[in-house]
């Protein structure tokens, strides 16, 4: 199911934890196997479950509890927009609007090339920051006017 | 331990360290509202119903949550606490329907109830409700009305803390928050039905029962559930004389506040179309119906003429380990008045060996609330989750504290609890392992090997094992269903009453049934010469009887031996049958007598702590159907026996529970042990059979409940054999195959990689393998 690597990812961070509480370990778990596949199809769930050793529901409710779990495949950028209340004060549905108007999609679509999926997101801990939008779950990008936008959209659309 | 002194309502209350506000007041007595909360589960306190006011607290705080102090000043219906409680049922309602007048819980709904109190008179969101898509997760729980869910997680709870799997789960957050089952799986643990009465709301209800009745019409009417040897105190809910629902009675000692799916939705099987409702009479190869004068003569006649012409034992009487007290209880009476002492209820044993140095009536060897008080325990040959689920739901409730539970038995299914060691060996042999302990525990302890095991050698494994058992202070070897239904039963029961023994422990039968106590408590067993059930049945090769009384049995599926038993009442003159059910006996006898099930008779189930439960009919008797107490008194009385003149059926339980006294009658000692012989194992050229009893094929009644036959349990069994054996049989997974044991049978091959070697796991209790014959036998796999 997951490569010999991700297991040995998965391991270390089995390790983490008192031998009888490796379920601690699932956020890390789920983490590394989207990594692998980019995404967590309902079998990925399952192998994580059987290999922690816990109910599948419980992994299905990490994985839907944090919007970082991809449910679906996505494309090759994610950008997660923050649209929680602080964010939205300062201009983040403004900031999601022009992103959905320059992709031509709205929340939870990806475009038709497969380059880019956009998400709602929830607080990312920067609301001092806002707008920010998160790339792929690992970059993050603050006081995102529309220019800003528009340069990442363009960066990003030359890697792809 | 020092208690804690506080003050609710201003009145003082103590309780113990570590106890919340919320059990203070409920030893008060005092209400505070809540949904999330229950005594069984943990905490969550995620409804906020229960917010109540705490002294110097500045906020109001959940009762259910919030540690008893010392000194602590609470109030619960103060201006505070209510304005809270107020506002948390508004937001509560916000996202939740306020249709009750077409929702199935409606009027029996902690929701709905607490709305009363706490909600306002109309609702001021006026923007759009979320609306949550309702499930399928199986034939007994309906999730249709997931809109209606708040959000308490009792059901999560209850499936990860009680039932030891957790089949629900709640996804996603905040307003998106919904309780589903991982996708697309059903929810097929065998205590699910208790998530019905521990919703609060009408999002999980009883599929069998939705929408047939509002809880205002229903009439309710305690009994005793008639399947398990635990004897589930039940509420019966009846509608115009029809039972319409089953729910728990709380019993702490009993069932706790639970009871298993199989006691909760058997009760279809009353309402079932198969239900016998005149006396019948074979006439060739049809069936006629007469009236009841006539079949009752005839009955008495015709027994009467076969003791006349060949004497008492041409007769013999077999009865239901499910049959009440009084009914077994009458009809050994009526087969001793005939002077046969041909007489049993253990209808699935194979060896009665022990029968001859019993010291008294076999039990559970201790009350089962007594099982929270054990530190190590060893559960002999059962089927623990399927065979008592209530009991394997204490026991999992135990082994979370530490308790080591130890296993030794022919299958290793999930337990979903803690097993410290366990060893699954071949039926065959299942008594030398288990010597093998006893060896093991006499060492570890240092005490005397006893002779009879002195020949066995001690392995790792057994090693093991004793070091769990011989560590703790309060020990129980407890045998199950599928060690008493063992060719060897007495063997194992001698081990089993030797390692308590050196271990100073408990020793006792989980039980098979609902009366497998109550059967001896009746002497519905042969007490001399008398054959039992296996030699009735034809298991030793005696010959048949010339005529049979059957009472509640099935003998098709019922018995050990189902190919035996057909040919034995095959070639009996005269087979009378007492049955609720028409299919169960039609094949058999020559005139069917309806017979009432538990719900329409009066009666007594001795459960397996020894515990009588006398219950009442809750409906009449179906159409002309009789308790089986009262056909079985007008039969004594129409042979002209003496003793047959009881009012009711309490008369009989009086009498015969005055003449013993049934609490110091209980006693698992064996008189003698050298019962004991280990000889070698006999390689056999085929598979040992070993034969489960499927919690939803087990007696007659529950063979016939339309839902839980629809049940993942109720699949129709498998020839289970190891990775292997399979591939040594050149069979696959999903194949289906002929099996040959003493006659054949087709089945699909499935593979269990935790069977031992040597084995195949076919189901007992199911028309597809009862052509196969003993549950316990060789097996062999031709390919169709």
């Amino acid at each position: 199911m997951l490569s010999a690597e991700s297991l040995k990812r998965i391991d270390r961070e089995i390790a983490k934890y008192p031998a009888d509480q490796k379920q601690s370990a699932v956020m890390g778990a789920l983490v590394i196997a989207q990594d692998e596949k980019g995404w967590l199809a309902t079998e990925t769930m399952d192998f994580v479950a059987q290999y922690l050793g816990m109910a599948p529901v419980a992994v299905y409710e990490v994985a839907t509890f944090y919007n970082m779990y991809n449910l679906e495949p996505t494309g090759k950028f994610k950008l997660t927009i923050c649209t929680c209340l602080p964010c939205g004060l300062q201009g983040s549905l403004d900031a999601a609007d022009h992103l959905k108007e320059r992709l031509g999609i709205g929340f939870n679509e990806t475009t038709a090339d497969g380059r880019f999926t956009l998400k709602e997101g929830e607080c990312m801990g920067a609301c001092s920051m806002a707008p920010v939008v998160l790339v792929n779950n690992r970059r993050m990008c603050d006081y995102m006017s529309n220019d800003k936008l528009d340069a990442l959209v363009d960066e990003l659309g030359k890697k792809a | 331990m020092a208690m804690l002194t506080l003050e609710i309502d201003g009145k003082s209350v103590e309780v113990p360290h570590g106890a919340t506000v919320m059990e203070a007041a409920n030893k008060l007595g005092v209400f505070v509202p809540h949904f999330c909360y229950h005594k069984k589960l943990s905490i969550a306190a995620n409804c906020r119903m229960c917010l109540v006011q705490v002294e110097k607290a500045p906020k109001a705080m959940p009762a259910c949550a919030t540690p008893a102090t010392d000194g602590m000043k609470v109030w619960t219906q103060s201006e505070p606490a209510v304005k809270a409680q107020k506002s948390v049922m508004e937001f509560l309602l916000i996202n939740h329907p306020l249709d009750c007048p077409i929702c199935d819980q409606g009027g029996e709904c902690q929701l709905q109830d607490l709305a009363v109190g706490y909600g306002g008179s109309a609702s001021r969101y006026a923007e759009p409700k979320r609306v949550v898509f309702h499930k399928n997760i199986g034939p007994l729980v309906s999730a249709e009305e997931m809109t209606r869910c708040i959000q308490c997680t009792r059901c999560v709870r209850f499936g990860q803390e009680v039932a030891g799997v957790m089949e629900l789960g709640m996804i996603n957050r905040g307003e998106h928050a919904e309780i589903v089952s991982f996708v697309g799986k059903t929810v097929d643990s065998e205590l699910s039905g208790n998530m019905i009465d521990i919703c609060p709301v009408g999002a999980l209800t009883s599929k069998p029962f939705r929408y047939s009745a509002r809880t205002w019409e229903l009439t309710r009417r305690k009994s005793i559930a008639p399947h398990d040897s635990l004897g589930s105190n039940l509420v019966v809910q009846v509608k115009h004389d029809k039972v319409l629902r089953v729910v728990p009675l709380e019993n702490e000692a009993v069932n706790e506040c639970w009871i298993s799916d199989k006691d909760r939705f058997s009760y279809e099987g009353l309402n079932s179309a198969d239900r016998l409702t005149k006396p019948m009479i074979k006439d060739g190869a049809q069936w006629r119906e007469i009236d009841w004068p006539q079949a009752l003569e005839l009955a008495g006649r015709r027994l009467g003429e076969i003791r006349n012409a060949a004497g008492g034992d041409a007769i013999g009487t077999l009865v239901s380990p499910h049959a009440t007290l009084e009914e077994m209880s009458l009809a050994q009476k009526l087969a001793r008045g005939l002077g046969s002492d041909n007489v049993d209820f253990r209808l699935r044993r194979a060896d009665f060996a022990a029968d001859s140095q019993r010291a008294g009536i076999p039990w559970l060897g201790m009350n089962i609330a007594d099982i929270g008080a054990l530190d190590r325990v060893l559960v002999v040959g059962s089927f623990l989750r399927k065979d008592h689920p209530l009991i394997a739901s204490r026991l999992r409730q135990v082994t979370k504290r530490g308790v080591q539970l130890n296993i030794l038995h022919s299958t290793d299914d999930d337990l979903l609890m803690n097993v410290t060691t366990k060893s699954i060996v071949a039926p065959s042999e299942l008594p030398s392992a288990l010597a093998r302990i006893v060896k093991a525990v006499a060492e570890a302890k240092g005490a005397a090997v006893p002779q009879s095991v002195s020949a066995v050698t001690v392995d790792d494994a057994s090693r093991a094992m004793a070091a769990s058992l011989a560590s703790g202070k309060a020990a129980a070897v407890l045998l199950g269903n599928f060690a008493e239904q063992h060719p060897q039963a007495s063997v194992l029961q001698a081990l089993g009453q030797q390692l308590s023994g050196l271990l100073a422990g408990e020793f006792g039968f989980l039980g098979e049934a609902a009366n497998s106590v109550g059967g001896y408590v009746a002497n519905c067993v042969p007490s001399g010469k008398g054959l039992n059930a296996g030699a009735m049945l034809g298991l030793d090769g005696t010959a048949a009887r010339k005529a049979y009384i059957l009472v509640g049995v099935e003998p098709g599926l019922d018995s050990n031996d189902p190919v035996r038993a057909r040919s034995v009442l095959a070639a009996a003159d005269f087979v009378v049958a007492l049955t609720p059910f028409r299919s169960a006996v039609t094949d058999h006898a020559d005139l069917l007598l309806p017979s009432a099930p538990f719900t329409e008779t009066s009666g007594t189930f001795v459960n397996c702590e020894g515990r009588a439960q006398s219950f009442n009919a809750v409906v009449k008797s179906l159409d002309e159907s009789r308790p089986a107490w009262k056909i079985l008194r007008v039969l004594g009385n129409q042979l002209g026996l003496s003793g047959f003149d009881y009012d009711s059926s309490e008369a009989i339980r009086d009498e015969l529970l005055a003449s013993m006294s049934l609490p110091e009658s209980l006693n698992n000692s064996l008189s003698a042990t050298d019962i004991v012989q280990l000889g070698s194992t006999t390689q056999l050229a085929g598979l040992q059979r070993i034969a489960d009893v499927p919690i939803y094929f087990a007696d007659p009644l529950v063979r016939r409940a339309e839902s839980l036959q629809k049940a993942a349990d109720a699949k129709a069994p498998k020839l289970w054999l190891s990775a292997g054996d399979a591939q040594k049989a050149g069979v696959a997974a999903g194949q289906r195959v002929k099996v040959r044991q003493s006659g054949e049978a087709e089945l699909e091959v499935a593979i269990d990689a935790k069977l031992p070697a040597g084995c195949a796991r076919v189901a007992a209790g199911h028309s597809s393998t009862a052509s196969l014959g003993a549950m316990s036998g060789e097996l062999s796999v031709v390919k169709a």
